[in-house]
């Protein structure tokens, strides 16, 4: 099993700690894994990717370019990353900001307004999370358990109830997905 | 708490793996894609209570590097590309003045300033010397985040043993991306962040050091000499620790390489994709093999001289146009065909590339 997927949206929508907390989990459940950054000039607002891999077995390229799912938060990024998606690939979309009249038959695409989602939830910075959670209930491959453990020891003891808030929107997530 | 792996960058390992080796002096620079080890270094050298300095340049901070060694302190500076090509005049004093050191640079896409995207570029310019003189330091090319930390421990050690630079040459997808390191060494200082600990190594005292003449004659170190047979006898001697090194030190990894009938050649980021291309193609009953040099200079030249009798296509597969190539077509003599793929300016050969070639090479 190789799962290979990209989360890509705008710098300052938690792109890449989306993408921590799935490698992260990975390792702590005995699997390979790579995540790679998109990097250089970066800025908030700016465009923001990262390349997530997850395997059974050794992971040749860190750097994807065939994926078996694509997580987009915001328009530029769907437009940038589809071709990427296998013919049969999953398509997670934020829907508050990305509009899902999309060409793409044989995928399967999610769709859901992370955005309002978060805000309803009481904090727009988790509609990553929500999405993490659609991810998880989607697709089999981490147990949601090592995910939450995995948030409860990044997120640190000052920031207590931001851990809260966290673990709420990704059990959103997966009620929802 | 005590983690048997974590997930870290290949810039932090070897900013750990310095650390833990003993590393007790760092200068640099920032520059992207290296700049997470420079800011590793920054965090993790202070609690250690050892010498970080931002230097106001890339060649003050060689020249740093330089000064600490002399005094018998392992020291090493970082950084990629265009800030290597700085560091050149002061990687070949150290050459020179037979100075343990190691510089690690994360390679981005040149020429020029060029840009921040993983490239293999510099291959010829840290294997071939780089600087002015007749010299080489030994190169380091780690393969994934495992080794981007176990080789700082070698870097080191054959730094000293050799009393000579050492450069880890690596590209910005190893410095940037994220796996999981086994910690084979732990006990010693916590450290915040992911508590990990030190280990205490006692390092021998260094015979040719600058400490302090008192009570004995002084030590000189320096590679300005003014007669002509002076500077000819430390050839000499240069050229004769290369040789010792090129039989002791050349490293390679050997992945299905004795029934092949192709056999790619890669190092870095690029062996990574091309095992992956070895494992696809065994499965449909493809002769393909891997000979991923981990020593860059000495290169490998061993295993070519022991399976060039064969009839086999070497396939040369490099972040760049050609440069690795010179040196297996140099082991190689003629003995066996040796076909290229290559990308540069941020181009990655994938994994389709490669195999498109190998079918084009009908065997």
């Amino acid at each position: 099993m190789i799962e290979q997927m990209i989360i890509a949206g705008a710098g300052g929508q938690g792109i890449m700690l989306v993408g921590k907390v799935l490698a992260e989990s990975a390792m702590r459940e005995n699997k390979f894994t790579t995540w790679l950054p998109s990097y250089g000039a970066e800025v908030r607002g700016g465009s923001a990717f990262c390349m997530v891999s997850i395997s059974d077995e050794e992971i040749p390229s860190p750097y994807v370019e065939e994926i078996d799912t694509l997580i987009v938060f915001n328009q530029i990024s769907l437009k940038r990353f589809i071709s990427f998606l296998k013919l049969q690939g999953l398509l997670i979309l934020n829907s508050s900001l990305v509009s899902s009249n999309i060409n793409k038959k044989k995928s399967k695409i999610i769709s859901f307004p992370f955005t309002e989602i978060a805000i309803k939830l009481g904090d727009i910075r988790i509609a990553n999370m929500v999405a993490l959670g659609v991810y998880l209930k989607q697709k089999n491959i981490l147990k949601p358990e090592t995910v939450f453990k995995t948030l409860r020891e990044i997120i640190s003891a000052d920031k207590k109830s931001l851990l809260e808030i966290n673990l709420k929107a990704v059990k959103e997530g997966m009620r929802i997905g | 708490m005590k983690k048997e792996k974590i997930l870290i960058s290949g810039n932090e390992a070897i900013g750990e793996g310095a650390i833990q080796a003993g590393c007790f002096f760092y200068a640099g620079y920032p520059i992207t894609p290296q700049n997470e080890l420079t800011a590793y270094m920054a965090k993790r050298m202070l609690q250690e209570k050892r010498i970080f300095i931002q230097a106001e340049s890339e060649v003050s901070a060689i020249n740093m590097v330089l000064g600490a060694s002399s005094c018998g302190f392992r020291a090493m500076t970082s950084s990629s590309s265009p800030g290597i090509s700085l560091k050149q005049e002061g990687i070949s004093y150290l050459a020179a003045c037979q100075l343990p050191a190691v510089i690690v640079n994360i390679m981005r896409a040149g020429p020029g300033l060029g840009n921040v995207f993983p490239a293999q570029s510099d291959y010829f310019q840290a294997t071939k010397g780089g600087g002015h003189g007749d010299y080489h330091s030994i190169v380091l090319a780690p393969s994934n985040i495992q080794e981007a930390f176990d080789f700082m421990f070698l870097a080191f050690d054959l730094a000293d043993k050799y009393r000579n630079p050492v450069m880890i040459l690596g590209d910005g997808i190893l410095g940037q991306m994220m796996e999981p390191l086994r910690l084979s060494v732990v006990s010693g200082q916590l450290s915040d962040r992911y508590n990990l600990k030190t280990k205490n190594r006692k390092l021998k005292a260094k015979s040719w050091a600058l400490t302090g003449c008192k009570k004995r004659s002084p030590h000189i170190i320096r590679s300005l000499y003014l007669k002509q047979k002076e500077i000819e006898e430390l050839n000499l001697l240069l050229q004769k620790k290369y040789k010792t090194i090129k039989q002791k030190e050349s490293r390679w990894q050997e992945v299905d390489i004795e029934d092949a009938k192709v056999i790619m050649v890669a190092y870095g980021t690029m062996a990574r994709i091309a095992k992956g291309v070895v494992k696809k193609l065994r499965e449909k009953n493809k002769k393909i093999g891997l000979i991923r040099p981990i020593t860059l200079w000495p290169f490998p030249q061993r295993v070519f001289e022991r399976i060039c009798q064969r009839r086999i296509i070497f396939l040369v597969i490099e972040m760049s146009y050609g440069q690795m190539l010179e040196d297996v077509k140099l082991a190689v003599e003629g003995r066996a065909k040796v076909e290229f793929l290559g990308r540069g300016g941020g181009g990655i050969p994938k994994e389709q590339e490669i195999l498109h070639k190998i079918e084009s090479l009908k065997i």
